[in-house]
């Protein structure tokens, strides 16, 4: 079986988001890049696969669509431990964009098993599996928080309301992963690392640039308002406070 | 995601000097000491325990002998990631760093240059992944600065050596499983040896009471009438340029070590300014503590240049003893002085292990004096200036 990790270049998510142009563009300066964390987590479920069922997996490549800027974060999946990786040569601007992209490279080559991380922690996205689903008329499951192999099919877990639902189901398919579905993501080591830089890193063009959304401006979140602190004897003041000011009960 | 909240000081935008390989070391064991280090390094700390669980996993990401070749277990890297893995291991805690000090630069790095072929195959690939730790034997009891005084000795006896003596002062010892110890002959010459843990008239007694270093284990190395294969002897160095090679390569990873317990303790005290309030403003307001900040800032960014061009050298062969002196002094002094500063900006808060400023403070007074003391770093410095050694 082969498996194709969908990731993102996001900012860190200690970044200290501005714009400039009258708030109508991201400002990259300063900003350090890194791995979506859900599609850390994916990348590091596949990587557990491959070392667990050695026979089953042969190859784990990743696959971003992203400006050459992007490639220290693809480098970093491989010194994770894909095996190879692919960089779709567009800076995306929505999730049909993103999805339309990698459903042509995923109609190219037979990948058994296709992870996509739940959400992007830039734009919070969440459509790109759901919309590569569609596309390619694959089966998805999505919130997919426990993945194995079983036999001929895989085993999933999902979360839902209340509870747990075990899935069983053949490939191809996407699966659309949240947390837990590795405890940790992967640290790459320094063998890791120094191998990434001879694996391959395949560069394609896109099919269409197309771009179906621009972004008109950007706005900031309210800043939070100054903490009041009252006594832990003065419940009355607490009451005040809440009733008159935050007016919340 | 990390959930510690940390802004690593770069005045000078030294990143951009730095490859995508290098700063991607750097993440990954800022990460890992982020994981598996801060939370939990002032326990071992207060109950003066080693971490001994950190072993096999430092080994498996590659933190030992980065720079030995990849077939003899190292990751083949160069020596400014072998910096880089010392300062983010050294922002984690200077115990830990030492380890892998002492692991890579006093016990793979002379096994690798002046091994045998068979010592090499034998000992590198699992001092590479942990599964063996070592350690390192030139300070004795009475010979500090003076290595060249050292009493403890080998007897040729046909086709096998007898080593008496005893040394002080020796990182990992009482969990070491094999030491390179440094010996003179009967004709005096200083040799280099393994000797393995359980060989007997072999012990390592353990240093108590210390009040540095806790998170790592000290000891001493006694031989009585130890039994040393010839087969176990460095083939290939004599004399003191030997121990002194390998203490180079780890004075020049305490150099990068000690910028990282430096810019943790400057980030920390940074961040705390500029919460705590007196006088109804942020104390980061205040003229003294802007000072405090500025001077470490400055230190800092000096100490990160002058490690990063003699990584340079080193990459290039060139670095020079003389060199890597005037970093490994200059820096840990830098580190120790911003340290005590930045503990007086947190006030009495500075004294708990809430925070790692007290810490980093104990740890860095070993520092000042290991791998070389302050002072005799000056004389190295001073015998590259006149040509005439101080030293005695």
């Amino acid at each position: 079986m082969k498996i194709l990790v969908c990731i993102s270049n996001v900012p860190d998510t200690t970044t200290k988001i501005k714009f400039l142009n009258n708030n109508t563009t991201f400002d990259s300066a300063g900003v350090q890049w890194i791995i979506n964390p859900w599609d850390e987590l994916a990348l590091t479920r596949a990587i557990e696969l491959k070392e667990a069922h050695a026979g089953a997996i042969e190859n784990i490549t990743v696959v971003n669509i992203g400006p050459p800027t992007t490639e220290p974060t693809i480098r970093k999946a491989l010194a994770i431990g894909a095996d190879n990786a692919i960089r779709i040569n567009l800076d995306p601007k929505d999730a049909y964009s993103v999805a339309l992209q990698l459903s042509e490279i995923i109609k190219k080559d037979s990948f058994d098993i296709i992870l996509c991380g739940i959400e992007s922690s830039d734009y919070n996205g969440t459509s790109v599996g759901g919309m590569l689903s569609e596309l390619l008329d694959y089966p998805s499951v999505s919130a997919v928080s426990f993945i194995d192999i079983d036999g001929d099919q895989l085993k999933l877990k999902r979360e839902i309301d209340g509870g747990q639902e075990i899935i069983g189901i053949s490939t191809p398919f996407i699966g659309i992963v949240q947390k837990g579905i590795a405890k940790d993501a992967r640290i790459p080591n320094m063998r890791g690392i120094m191998m990434a830089k001879t694996k391959p890193l395949q560069v394609v063009e896109p099919v269409s640039t197309d771009l179906y959304t621009d972004f008109v401006s950007f706005d900031y979140p309210k800043a939070k308002a100054a903490c009041k602190k009252v006594d832990p004897e003065n419940v009355k003041e607490l009451v005040n406070l809440l009733h008159n000011e935050a007016k919340v009960i | 995601m990390s959930e510690i909240q940390y802004n690593a000081p770069d005045y000078y935008l030294m990143d951009d000097l730095l490859s995508e390989e290098h700063k991607l070391i750097r993440e990954s064991v800022r990460a890992w000491v982020d994981r598996r280090v801060k939370p939990d390094i002032e326990e071992y700390f207060e109950k003066s325990k080693f971490p001994s669980h950190l072993i096999k996993e430092m080994g498996e990401n590659g933190m030992f002998g980065p720079f030995i070749p990849v077939e003899y277990g190292g990751a083949g890297l160069d020596y400014i990631a072998y910096g880089i893995i010392m300062q983010e291991l050294e922002r984690g805690d200077s115990g830990i760093r030492s380890m892998a000090s002492v692991q890579t630069s006093l016990v793979m790095y002379p096994i690798y240059a002046f091994g045998s072929e068979e010592q090499k195959k034998k000992y590198l690939p699992k001092l590479a992944t942990g599964e063996l730790i070592g350690c390192f034997g030139l300070t004795e009891p009475n010979h500090g600065s003076d290595p060249g005084g050292m009493i403890t000795n080998v007897k040729d006896k046909g086709d096998h050596y007898i080593l008496n003596g005893a040394k002080m002062w020796i990182t990992n010892s009482t969990v070491a499983d094999v030491a390179v110890v440094w010996a003179k002959d009967e004709e005096g010459i200083v040799r280099g040896m393994l000797v393995e843990k359980g060989t007997k008239g072999f012990t390592a007694p353990e240093t108590h009471g210390k009040l540095s270093l806790r998170a790592s284990v000290t000891g001493e190395l006694v031989f009585d009438d130890v039994i040393v294969p010839k087969e176990n002897v460095f083939p290939n160095v004599k004399g003191l340029k030997g121990p002194m090679s390998c203490l180079n390569s780890a004075r020049y990873g305490i150099a990068w070590g000690v910028i990282g317990a430096a810019m943790d303790c400057y980030d920390a005290a940074v961040r705390y300014a500029l919460e705590r309030k007196q006088f109804g403003k942020p104390i980061a307001g205040f003229q003294l503590q802007q000072k405090k900040f500025a001077e470490a800032l400055t230190e800092i960014t000096k100490a990160q240049l002058l490690v990063l061009r003699l990584g340079q050298l080193r990459n290039e062969g060139k670095s020079t003893p003389g060199q890597i002196s005037m970093a490994k002094r200059n820096n840990v002094a830098m580190a120790l002085n911003i340290a005590r500063e930045m503990r007086q900006v947190f006030g009495a808060m500075g004294i708990t292990n809430d925070f790692p400023i007290m810490r980093h403070s104990m740890n860095l007074e070993s520092v000042i004096t290991y791998e070389g003391t302050h002072d005799v770093h000056l004389l190295i410095t001073g015998l590259d200036i006149t040509g005439i050694p101080a030293f005695k």
